[in-house]
């Protein structure tokens, strides 16, 4: 009996500790301007089905403006540094923070461009 | 800010062409309208270009250095691999010297042979008749280089760097003219046309082929016009006037 | 029927080995070849925006269409019941088989992105003869591996001559797909022709035969197992009939373009002033690779040596002919505006300059190689060679 509460104080104390670790063993990217077009969660299961499928639709049908943009994520997530946006798939900004962490490579950006506008660094 | 501005210019020109052409007629000269956000490119419409050859000069590039700035494409200084999406050709009858300069692009076939030949169908024709490649499942072959008559296509041989966000680009694709496919669903002209009304010698008109009360088809069923080897029977979009 | 053994090929032997080590370091080289030209990008190679097909594809080509050329000696023997060819036909699948993989191979590494080789397989756009190709080719394997299956083991013999018949017509269609690859090019003056599909399956027969014989000769060498001159002068016959057969359609593919007015341009390019072109076309392709070989197999007392040489003619006369036809075809300018003269800075009405870099001719070799490789492993795994092909007389 002791021992176990002994256990289970060790458990409760440990937990917090435990959960702060992995926060920090976590990819760390900077925060974004503005609110994103849907929750974190189902963004971070959702993103690339939901580019690959806007994808599709912007260029082989031509629509435009719909939620789902590259463009958008790119403008939104890009960090600024001395007044210049940071390309999105340097090493620690949005998409590369995870993706490395993950161990999953990006397509994306051999041809799209990696910060906001005009795609000028 | 380019694109308010273009529109800007464009409802600017199609006035002024409409009082060119027509004094004293009201004629409307609808501008191309952007698209509402969500809607698809249409068959109703099909968008093209006029160029009057008997303007355009053999010094002039505006129109090939605006669509390297509007594109994007560094100059590698490699001319046979960098890319290129218009060109100016000179062209000279050898029996009489005559002489005349002209911009050839994508032509952007009716019937256009990069899209029968491409193995995947990363060449493929929108709905409006604007030929394009799905750089997303293109794999690099190369067979629709080796089956365009008008050799309108590039091959990116090299990685790129600096893209345009709406002309994304890379390495082991292939690429073209896209008509300025951006501007035109934000309701604009291409690059090419604007530069050569701007800086040019205005001999390119844009719009759109399906409407019989747009300047371009306009000018058409009045004025002789051609294409380039239209023997091969493809129908481009692009028509030209004095070749 | 006289009773054929076959006897697998003894691995481990220090020759065997040594074969195998020098093709793995070809392979390995063009493995190098190839990380080196995708990671840099095509810039580093001859290959350009006028040029887009290089000499990968020369290669690729070759091999492609000798692969269907090998097979007709397992078809003789079996749809056209030929017994003296019968020992033969399951080296001729297994070298058919082996040949189409590295000639392919060749042809994915080029790709600008090898990597989504599973979009090609994915995606089919069914108005592109291409991807038809990657269905020949895919089924090419299938029938005629089954075809070999029925030739290896006797419980499948039943099948054997629907498979022989399906695998004769299927390469006929296949050779017919990858002429068309060229024949449907409407706007090249060099290729829009509908001559460029039997001229492909000429070619076939003759660079296929050439392949066996050569093999065919060399393992009897290495192996000291008889092979019959009798049956090789056969096969010699054979060869210069077919390199006969290439000859004519070459000369019907020239001589049809010569009466068409605007093709004037391009046929003079090729046959009278392209430099390498028209010293390939005719040194390499019509002297060596035509008329020597004919000349050397039509006569009734060819020797093994003669043989030997005129099968190595074929095949060096035929990389010459697919040297022209692909790289020639595109060094000539596009005509955008008949009878004019045009000028840019893009190269229009230019001849285009190509010279192959060292990466893609290792890249070529790496398929000859996997082929080799491939067709070593097979001999030695299964029963595809005969124990004996004839005696040897001693006429040599
Ligand atoms: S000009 Fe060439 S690339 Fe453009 S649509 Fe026609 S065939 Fe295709
Ligand atoms: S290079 Fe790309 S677009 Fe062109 S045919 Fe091949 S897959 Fe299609």
């Amino acid at each position: 009996m002791g021992m176990r509460v002994v256990m289970l104080a060790l458990l409760l104390v440990l937990m917090p500790w435990q959960g702060a670790r992995a926060a920090e063993a976590g990819p760390q990217f900077p925060k974004a301007q503005g609110q994103c077009v849907e929750d974190a969660g189902t963004m971070r299961r959702h993103h690339f089905d939901f580019l690959k499928h806007q994808r599709d639709d912007t260029m082989r049908e031509g629509i435009r403006g719909a939620k789902h943009s590259l463009k958008d994520c790119v403008s939104c997530h890009a960090a600024h540094k001395d007044g210049k946006a940071v390309p999105v798939n340097a090493p620690g900004q949005f998409c590369a923070a995870c993706h490395d962490y993950a161990a999953v490579s990006v397509g994306c950006f051999t041809c799209h461009a990696t910060t906001p506008g005009e795609g000028k660094p | 800010m380019t694109q308010a501005s273009s529109r800007r210019d464009l409802l600017k020109g199609a006035v002024l062409g409409a009082v060119a052409i027509a004094p004293g007629l009201t004629l409307i000269a609808p501008a191309a309208q952007a698209r509402p956000a969500g809607s698809a490119a249409s068959a109703a419409n099909r968008w093209g270009l006029l160029i009057d050859t008997s303007k355009c000069d053999a010094g002039c590039t505006a129109c090939v250095d605006a669509c390297k700035t509007e594109m994007g494409l560094p100059a590698l200084d490699r001319p046979a691999t960098d890319a290129q999406y218009i060109r100016k050709v000179d062209v000279k009858d050898p029996k009489t010297g005559h002489q005349h300069s002209l911009p050839v692009m994508c032509q952007h076939c009716a019937k256009p042979p990069c899209v029968d030949v491409c193995p995947t169908g990363a060449s493929m024709k929108r709905a409006d008749g604007i030929v394009l490649v799905d750089r997303h499942i293109c794999i690099g072959c190369r067979y629709c280089m080796m089956a365009c008559p008008y050799k309108a296509r590039s091959f990116a041989h090299e990685d790129q760097s600096n893209q345009k966000a709406h002309n994304p680009r890379g390495k082991g694709c292939v690429e073209g003219c896209t008509l300025c496919v951006h501007r035109i669903d934000a309701g604009g002209r291409p690059a090419c046309v604007e530069a050569c009304a701007d800086t040019g010698r205005a001999a390119m008109i844009f719009g759109d082929l399906n409407d019989a009360n747009s300047e371009i088809s306009r000018r058409l069923s009045k004025q002789a016009s051609s294409r380039i080897r239209a023997d091969l029977g493809l129908d481009p979009a692009i028509r030209y006037q004095g070749i | 029927m006289k009773r054929i053994d076959y006897l697998s090929v003894r691995a481990w032997t220090p020759g065997w080995l040594m074969l195998m080590a020098g093709s793995a370091v070809i392979i390995a080289l063009a493995g190098a070849a190839v990380l080196f030209m995708e990671h840099q990008g095509h810039h580093v190679t001859g290959m350009t925006n006028q040029v887009v097909w290089g000499m990968p594809h020369v290669f690729a080509i070759f091999l492609i269409v000798a692969a269907s050329g090998t097979l007709n000696v397992a078809s003789i023997g079996s749809v056209f019941g030929r017994e003296p060819y019968q020992p033969l036909g399951r080296l001729s699948a297994l070298l058919a088989m082996a040949l189409l993989a590295g000639g392919l191979g060749v042809l994915v590494l080029d790709l600008g992105r090898p990597d989504r080789l599973i979009v090609a397989m994915t995606h089919f756009n069914f108005k592109s003869i291409f991807a038809w190709n990657v269905i020949l080719y895919s089924g090419f394997f299938a029938v005629v591996g089954v075809y070999l299956w029925t030739m290896l083991d006797w419980r499948m013999k039943r099948a054997y001559k629907p498979a022989a018949l399906t695998a004769f017509v299927w390469r006929l269609v296949l050779t017919t797909g990858t002429g068309s690859i060229f024949g449907f090019l409407l706007a090249r003056d060099a290729y829009n022709s509908a001559v460029m599909a039997p001229l492909f399956i000429a070619m076939s027969f003759a660079f296929g035969l050439a392949l066996f014989i050569l093999f065919l000769l060399g393992t009897a060498t290495a192996l000291e197992r008889s092979l019959s001159l009798d049956l090789l002068r056969r096969m010699g016959k054979l060869l210069a009939l077919f390199a006969a057969a290439n000859l004519y359609f070459v000369a019907l593919q020239h001589g049809t373009a010569l009466y068409m007015a605007d093709r004037g341009a391009i046929e003079a390019f090729i046959l009278l002033n392209g430099g390498i072109y028209t010293i390939l076309f005719w040194g390499g392709q019509v002297l060596l690779g035509g008329i020597v070989p004919m000349a050397l197999l039509f006569r009734s007392q060819a020797t093994r040596c003669n043989i030997r040489f005129a099968s190595l003619m074929v095949v060096a006369g035929g990389l010459a002919q697919v040297y022209v036809i692909l790289i020639g075809g595109q060094a000539f300018p596009l005509t955008l505006f008949p009878g004019m003269e045009a000028s840019s800075g893009f190269m229009d009405g230019q001849v285009a300059a190509y010279a192959p870099t060292l990466a893609e001719i290792l890249l070529g070799l790496g398929g000859c190689a996997l082929a080799l490789v491939i067709t070593i492993v097979g001999i030695s795994a299964f029963r595809i060679l005969p124990a004996a092909l004839g005696p040897v007389e001693a006429s040599e």
